[in-house]
């Protein structure tokens, strides 16, 4: 299975190197099969303008069955946006990512549909739940239950 | 026993004992379900030789396994039947509408294409299949075969085959193995382009089959998925039984845990959705109980529906078929029982302590805890003052520190009168609470009390000659005992909520006659054992276990007509009764 998952990968970033990723975002690194990084801007007239943000992708040898556990970076030079569906810690609630993943979806469609939640929002704010939340955590985000909300944004 | 099947018509004639061998002649009303479970199954029904039913029993059948799958294989040929569909799509279309067969039959009347699309069987309109993830449409050699014909058991064989995705009977796995290569297609999940198989549901969204069986192993292993979505994105079409048995998972031999899981978890969502079948809640137990007369909350007021499975052990499975609550809450109902318990989890050790700490106001009844200070209280809810020795107002005390020597005041003689009375209703519980509890307990200690019984019952083989077998009347009494106190427990559950009237006198009579027998035979368990008396005390216990037996079944006897007839008439309202 792991071989699936490798090649899977290989095509993808064969694909990303070569046809090159949507604009705004940009891939940092892809070392290894397990984790890649990019970096993702809001491009145009948002509330995240001139904001950079660092997203973590990490795949386990079930890939594309199973999703990626995908989250923003949280350090010294970056921060997660500040959205009603991001926790401060970096954690994503988004279905795609859980109940609603496909595996024919991709590295790439998942930056597209993470630029367009942010491009969509209507007002910067954390999630009601935020503080409970993070401080319970669990370090991957994929162990969560996250309950979809109606999707307003 | 034969010849008496010959001439005798009237199934009154028949005895007891020969019930078992000609259960189809009793309750000629037994449903054709019944019948051909009764012709089909054999030995899977371990019904014990019924008597005739007592009022307080229900009618109910265990299921096997195999007898629940039958169950559901006729559910889905009757539909299948019905609407002219194959069974993949009969079964698909009774699980979207959990199993409800009169719900399907007027929904499909009504819309048919509408019912498909919401089961995952076709897709909305032609037009919609996520243009991106579909890669590319297949012209097979137009060998189309009808969909009803194909059975899992067939083997596909390799040929290119495409039907049209609007028909809704062809939910089906689509397999285009050699096209393949011509058209270089290319798996858009896994992107090995060694693989050279290639399968779809009619929605045509075309993946790998190994990507299949990885993705449909890990729903059905790690999700215990029952409905196995089509892989595509936003695709809403599931996998039919055929399609995931036959096509997405490998065969048996590689992988028989699979597929029997796949199995259990169809048979888990039938039985679940039924009505009229529950799992025996037994660890480990395999059994389902059929029992259609307990299958509507409004039944649940008329009977209390304990029933037993067909497992052969000891103690018997016994549950109850209406609630989780205890698995033999004779003779009160289920939502009662409920209630009862609710109650005392929110009131017993509480109220104790109120009764025991506490005053009320006279003025508000507010609960009040004299902590410390003088007799003079004031309630600091409705500010009135009053004293807290005779309860009467602290104005009529007059000016003086402590004289409350007007004890017949009647300002104070009133408050107390309504103090009892608010004490009177949480004495009331706690009198039928403490009766309830100790039975309770009284069952918990019948483990001890049997070690003691085999002790006695050693004893007694040793001082007289009776041997093992003429020594067990104890153990039957002890039995008896713990089964009557069960009863006697839930009868003050019962009697603590039963409207005041003749029809409560009747009940508590019979409640104290049992209760009476009960202790007796319990007293005369404990007593020591006398060498020389053994013979007279064997007599005594079987008599008195005789008795005590007699008057457990007057008891659920006439409470179970009392809910049949409706006689009971509550001091509370009950969920159900108006």
């Amino acid at each position: 299975m792991a071989s699936i998952s490798a090649r899977r990968l290989k095509k993808e970033l064969t694909e990303i190197n070569h046809e090159g990723t949507p604009t705004g975002i940009k891939l940092l690194s892809a070392d290894d099969f397990e984790t890649w990084f990019f970096s993702i801007e809001v491009l145009g007239n948002t509330l995240y303008q001139g904001e950079v943000f660092k997203l973590m992708f990490r795949f386990d040898g079930h890939y594309p069955i199973s999703s990626p556990a995908v989250q923003f970076v949280v350090d010294q030079t970056h921060q997660a946006p500040i959205h009603p569906h991001v926790y401060s810690n970096g954690h994503i609630c988004a279905s795609i990512l859980g109940n609603d993943w496909s595996p024919v979806l991709s590295v790439a469609s998942v930056c597209i549909t993470l630029q367009s939640m942010l491009a969509s929002c209507k007002s910067k704010e954390r999630p009601p739940d935020n503080d409970r939340y993070v401080a319970h955590a669990p370090d991957n985000p994929k162990k969560t239950r996250f309950h979809y909300d109606v999707d307003r944004v | 026993m034969s010849s008496d099947y010959e001439y005798s018509d009237d199934e009154y004639l028949y005895d007891d004992d020969d019930e078992d061998m000609l259960s189809p002649q009793d309750g000629s009303a037994a449903s054709s379900d019944d019948d051909m479970a009764m012709d089909t199954f054999g030995d899977d029904f371990k019904v014990p030789p019924r008597e005739k039913r007592k009022s307080y029993e229900v009618d109910h059948d265990s299921l096997s396994h195999d007898a629940v799958k039958k169950l559901m294989a006729a559910d889905v040929d009757h539909i299948a039947g019905i609407f002219g569909v194959d069974a993949n799509t009969a079964e698909l279309l009774l699980h979207h509408l959990a199993w409800n067969k009169e719900r399907l039959i007027e929904k499909y009347m009504d819309n048919a294409s509408a019912v498909s699309v919401a089961a995952g069987i076709s897709l909305p309109s032609r037009a919609s299949p996520s243009s991106s993830a579909a890669p590319i449409r297949y012209q097979g050699s137009s060998t189309r075969s009808s969909a009803a014909t194909r059975r899992p058991a067939r083997q596909q064989t390799p040929g290119a085959r495409s039907l049209p995705p609007s028909s809704p009977s062809s939910n089906d796995a689509v397999l285009t193995p050699a096209l393949a290569k011509q058209e270089r297609f290319v798996c858009p999940i896994c992107f090995d382009d060694s693989q050279t198989r290639f399968l779809s549901l009619s929605c045509e969204h075309q993946f790998c089959a190994e990507c299949w069986n990885a993705y449909v192993t890990g729903k059905i292993r790690e999700e215990g998925e029952h409905a196995i979505r089509c892989m595509a994105e936003g695709c809403a079409l599931v996998a039919p039984r055929t399609f995931v048995l036959r096509d997405a998972l490998p065969a048996p031999s590689e992988d028989k845990g699979t597929r029997e899981r796949y199995e259990e978890l169809q048979l888990r969502h039938f039985v679940a959705s039924t009505a009229s079948l529950k799992y025996c809640p037994y660890p480990s137990c395999t059994y389902t109980v059929s029992c259609p007369a307990a299958s509507t909350k409004s039944s649940l007021i008329s009977m209390v529906p304990t029933v037993t499975c067909g497992a052969n052990a000891t103690p018997a499975h016994k549950f109850c078929f209406g609630c989780a609550i205890e698995s033999d809450h004779r003779p009160v109902i289920c939502p009662v029982a409920r209630m009862w318990l609710q109650k005392c989890e929110d009131d017993s050790e509480t109220a104790n302590w109120i009764k025991s700490n506490t005053k009320e106001c006279s003025k508000c009844q507010s609960t009040i805890e004299k902590n410390g200070g003088c007799n003079h209280m004031t309630c600091k809810k409705c500010k009135h003052e009053f004293c807290w020795v005779c309860m009467g107002p602290w104005s009529e005390h007059g000016s003086a520190w402590y004289s409350c020597n007007r004890y017949d005041e009647k300002a104070g003689v009133d408050a107390r009168d309504a103090q009892s009375k608010s004490r009177a209703s949480l004495e009331r519980y706690l009198h039928y609470y403490n009766r309830w509890a100790n039975h309770e307990q009284s069952a918990k200690l019948s483990v001890e009390l049997y070690s003691k019984t085999e002790k006695k019952m050693e004893e007694m083989q040793l001082t007289s000659e009776l041997t093992w077998i003429e020594v067990q009347f104890m153990r039957k009494a002890v039995d008896e005992v713990e089964k009557c106190r069960m009863t006697l427990k839930w009868t003050y559950a019962m009697a603590y909520y039963l409207d005041k009237g003749n029809e409560k006198e009747l009940f508590e009579d019979n409640q104290r006659d049992l209760e009476r027998a009960v202790e007796d035979l319990s007293e005369l368990l404990e007593s020591p054992i006398d060498p020389e008396a053994i013979s007279m005390l064997r007599q005594k216990v079987t008599d008195r276990t005789v008795y005590v037996s007699k008057r457990n079944e007057i008891m659920l006897e006439d409470t179970a007509t009392g809910f049949q007839e409706g006689r009971w008439k509550w001091n509370v309202p009950v969920e159900g009764f108006d």
